[in-house]
């Protein structure tokens, strides 16, 4: 009889309820006390972090100020043809006197004159001198009246770029982002003399690479030696690896300049000691090696350090025990030590690639013409061309591109292979 | 909890100060020559008068675009007076984030009784904006190149004569000027370059015009290093400010001269945030009154070599404060350097400068 009634409800617990219920609402009890603990950080995340990227990431697609500032025109709009070759008629010039009017008096006319501009050249002064006359138009026979202020008013180029960012959203600024633009004909390239961040993303890709691996390269032997030695003598060692860390970026990245210029003590020392003729010094920097010699040196700490917190753990005993099973030096440290440190690698990797996809400033300052990166086109947008929604796009496809980069990485090496120590 | 409460007595107390000294006042510009020339003609004057006044300098003004729209969009205007170059002021007057100055109105009229207006004249190029200063980009050159045996370049287009001036050039990392200064060395007359530049064929031409020399050219990207590279002897001819190289050849006493040849002339001055609260906003119109008057004008060329905007002060312009040297002569605007000068054309550059720029940095990436 009990044991029926037991299969039929399940355990019941001492106070009536089934085991399974009362377990799960302690368990469920634990996890809001839990979540309560780390709410604070939680939130905070998500204010100052979460929020302020997916806002900036949504610029890339928002366009609402032109349908915003012309809802008028936009919605007269609809009725002409793009294809056409010839201007709209009157009653779209009087929709736009009709949005202008009010737009100049809030004096947002000049926004979407920006706006624009990043698509037509020539849109942000026509909005401006536009504005400022609008309010003076006589009623009807407005055609004519633009047409006066400024005969581009008359171009089918300028009504079609109205028409085509009409929308609340915009494929635009990723178009533009990948050297692309949308035209009566469908989605082209751009002329060639105009592409430039496809360019730009595969060299960032392929310099970060280069650094990652000569990071690796460098870092290796150093952490080595470093986990290898001493105590005392491997943290006076350390504090060497860590001092450059502490210095501020813009000081080391200045004395690199120093150092690689062409009058620069490198090109000194080797033309004084013979090596170099005065005439054939070399360059350094303003190029692709400056880059990536300053930025070796910059992001060099970030590999050694978690190598060095994984080879500190990889205990002595395993290639003592190699060794005493006949394996030779190099046996033991390529089948042995070797494998061990991997996670290590890969976490200093890992850190080493991202921080360089996204680095600007040591670019900027030695990397000359040939050795800038992705991020310094998205800076200059941010900060001089104010074209927000395209540093937004390029920032999503840099986005992409890293989480491409870690999904790869995952696949291949395993992300539970990377160890911080 | 008693460390909580004094946590909360201690924002509490913190919020209190700042709210006593509600007399802050931040200044926004450049930093170094040029905000302590700004700080000896203006600030301490003014708050010698204003004691209740404090004046605290940002240096922002490189990112001042940018981050008076993120203040706008935030709804938090921390800035009170800020300094920017002209497109920049034009760029935030149409984005609706500076106010409009009436120039009668909020300015001081010359000593002589002349308006405002007409004393900047058509140096007002927007109506936010309250221009300080007229500086030119041009260009030094070493005087001590062994190669050129013994020559001087003498007009700007030296600049792409490799042959008999060989050695690297340092330009800035951006069309405006250099397709310009590339147009005129190509045998285009002065009044035609934006017309020819409207043209695609144009900027072909200034871009080839510019390939010339291409492999000689270090780019630079913030003011202060043409001044470097020329000292370095890195570069043997560069563009850079005017102010720059002034502290180049008279305070560092480098061998390099001034090539004064097709200057471009551009402005530098004040505009205020739009969005202040009332207390805030009288008090930065009343700094504005008296920093953009005629003697406080002609008082910073006391301290940096860069020409007042105010046809009035340049009679007061005087002798460097610390080196005795007379300024007028190291003015952009003193007749003997302005022969042949170009003002920077603000409203062809606000519509072309992203276009431009695109097709630019594709030309440099090649």
């Amino acid at each position: 009889m009990s044991n029926a009634q037991a299969s039929d409800a399940g355990v019941i617990s001492a106070d009536g309820v089934p085991l399974k219920v009362s377990l799960a609402r302690a368990l469920r009890r634990q996890k809001i006390r839990a979540l309560m603990l780390i709410a604070p950080l939680l939130i905070f995340v998500v204010i100052s972090f979460i929020a302020p990227i997916a806002d900036m990431l949504f610029r890339s697609v928002e366009n609402s100020i032109v349908p915003d500032t012309l809802p008028k025109t936009v919605v007269a709009l609809q009725e002409w043809d793009p294809a056409s070759n010839e201007a709209p008629g009157e009653a779209i010039y009087a929709a736009m006197h009709a949005d202008l009017v009010i737009a100049a008096e809030q004096k947002i006319h000049t926004r979407v004159g920006q706006r624009l501009n990043y698509e037509a050249p020539g849109v942000s002064s026509l909005f401006r001198k536009t504005g400022r006359r609008v309010d003076r138009m006589e009623p009807g026979n407005y055609k004519e009246q633009f047409l006066a202020i400024d005969k581009d008013w008359g171009n089918v180029e300028i009504w079609r770029t109205i028409h085509r960012f009409s929308g609340n959203y915009t494929s635009g600024y990723f178009l533009s982002a990948a050297d692309a633009e949308l035209t009566p004909d469908g989605i082209e390239l751009v002329p060639e003399n105009e592409r430039i961040y496809l360019t730009l993303f595969v060299r960032t890709l392929v310099l970060s690479f280069t650094i990652t691996l000569t990071c690796a390269l460098l870092g290796y032997p150093i952490a080595f030696l470093l986990s290898n030695l001493p105590m005392r003598t491997s943290n006076m060692l350390l504090i060497l690896v860590l001092l450059p860390f502490w210095t501020s970026l813009l000081v080391r990245t200045s004395s690199w300049i120093v150092l690689l210029q062409q009058q620069g003590v490198i090109n000194d020392l080797l033309v004084s000691i013979g090596i170099l003729d005065d005439q054939n010094r070399l360059e350094l920097m303003y190029n692709q090696i400056g880059t990536i010699i300053a930025m070796t040196h910059i992001l060099l700490p970030f590999m050694i350090l978690p190598l060095y917190s994984v080879m500190k753990t990889i205990s002595p005993s395993y290639v003592r025990a190699a060794k005493s099973l006949g394996a030779n030096d190099w046996t033991a440290f390529w089948k042995i030590y070797f494998p061990n440190s991997i996670p290590g690698i890969g976490a200093g990797a890992i850190l080493v690639f991202i921080l360089s996809i996204g680095y600007y400033i040591t670019p900027e300052l030695v990397g000359g013409t040939s050795g800038i990166f992705i991020s310094n086109r998205i800076a200059y947008h941010i900060s001089s061309s104010l074209n927000w929604g395209l540093a937004a796009a390029l920032g999503v496809i840099l986005l992409a591109l890293i989480l491409v980069f870690y999904w790869l990485y995952d696949k291949i090496v395993g992300i539970d292979n990377v160890s911080l120590g | 909890m008693k460390s909580m409460y004094t946590l909360a007595t201690a924002a509490a107390a913190l919020m209190a100060m700042s709210s006593a000294q509600a007399e802050d006042m931040t200044i926004v510009s450049w930093g170094g020559a040029y905000s302590a020339s700004q700080q000896a003609a203006y600030h301490d004057p003014y708050m010698k008068l204003n004691p209740d006044v404090n004046i605290i300098n940002d240096e922002s003004s490189n990112e001042a675009v940018a981050k008076m729209r993120a203040m706008a969009e935030a709804g938090n205007i921390t800035w009170d007076v800020v300094d920017v170059v002209a497109a920049d002021a034009i760029r935030l007057c149409d984005e609706g984030l500076a106010i409009e100055i009436d120039p009668d109105k909020d300015l001081a009229p010359a000593p002589d009784g002349t308006p405002a207006s007409e004393d900047f004249g058509e140096l007002l190029v927007s109506p936010c904006y309250i221009p300080q200063i007229v500086y030119s980009t041009t260009f030094g050159y070493r005087t001590d190149v062994a190669e050129w045996g013994g020559k001087e370049p003498e007009d700007l287009c030296a600049v792409f004569d490799t042959e008999t001036f060989p050695g690297k050039r340092s330009l800035e990392k951006r069309p405006i000027n250099n397709v310009e200064w590339a147009l005129l060395c190509d045998g285009v007359a002065p009044d035609k370059i934006y017309d020819v530049l409207s043209t695609d064929a144009g900027v072909e031409q200034a871009l080839a015009k510019l390939a010339t020399i291409r492999d000689d050219v270090i780019w630079w990207s913030a003011g202060a290093e043409t001044p470097q590279r020329l000292a370095d002897g890195e570069a043997v001819i560069g563009s850079t400010y005017n102010g720059r190289l002034f502290s180049v050849i008279e305070e560092q006493k480098q061998p390099v001269k001034m090539l004064w040849d097709w200057q471009v002339f551009d402005l530098d001055g004040w505009i205020v945030p739009a969005g202040l609260p009332e207390d805030r906003l009288k008090r930065a119109m009343d700094y504005i009154y008296f920093a953009t008057d005629t003697q406080r004008l002609a008082d910073q060329a006391k301290y940096i070599s860069y020409g007042p905007a105010r046809k009035s002060s340049a009679p007061l312009v005087g002798k460097h404060a610390e080196l005795g040297i007379e300024m007028a002569p190291h003015m952009p605007t003193d007749p003997n350097n302005a022969k042949n000068t170009l003002l920077y054309n603000y409203e062809w550059w606000a519509d072309n400068r992203d276009d431009l720029d695109a097709k630019f940095q594709a030309w440099l990436a090649q």
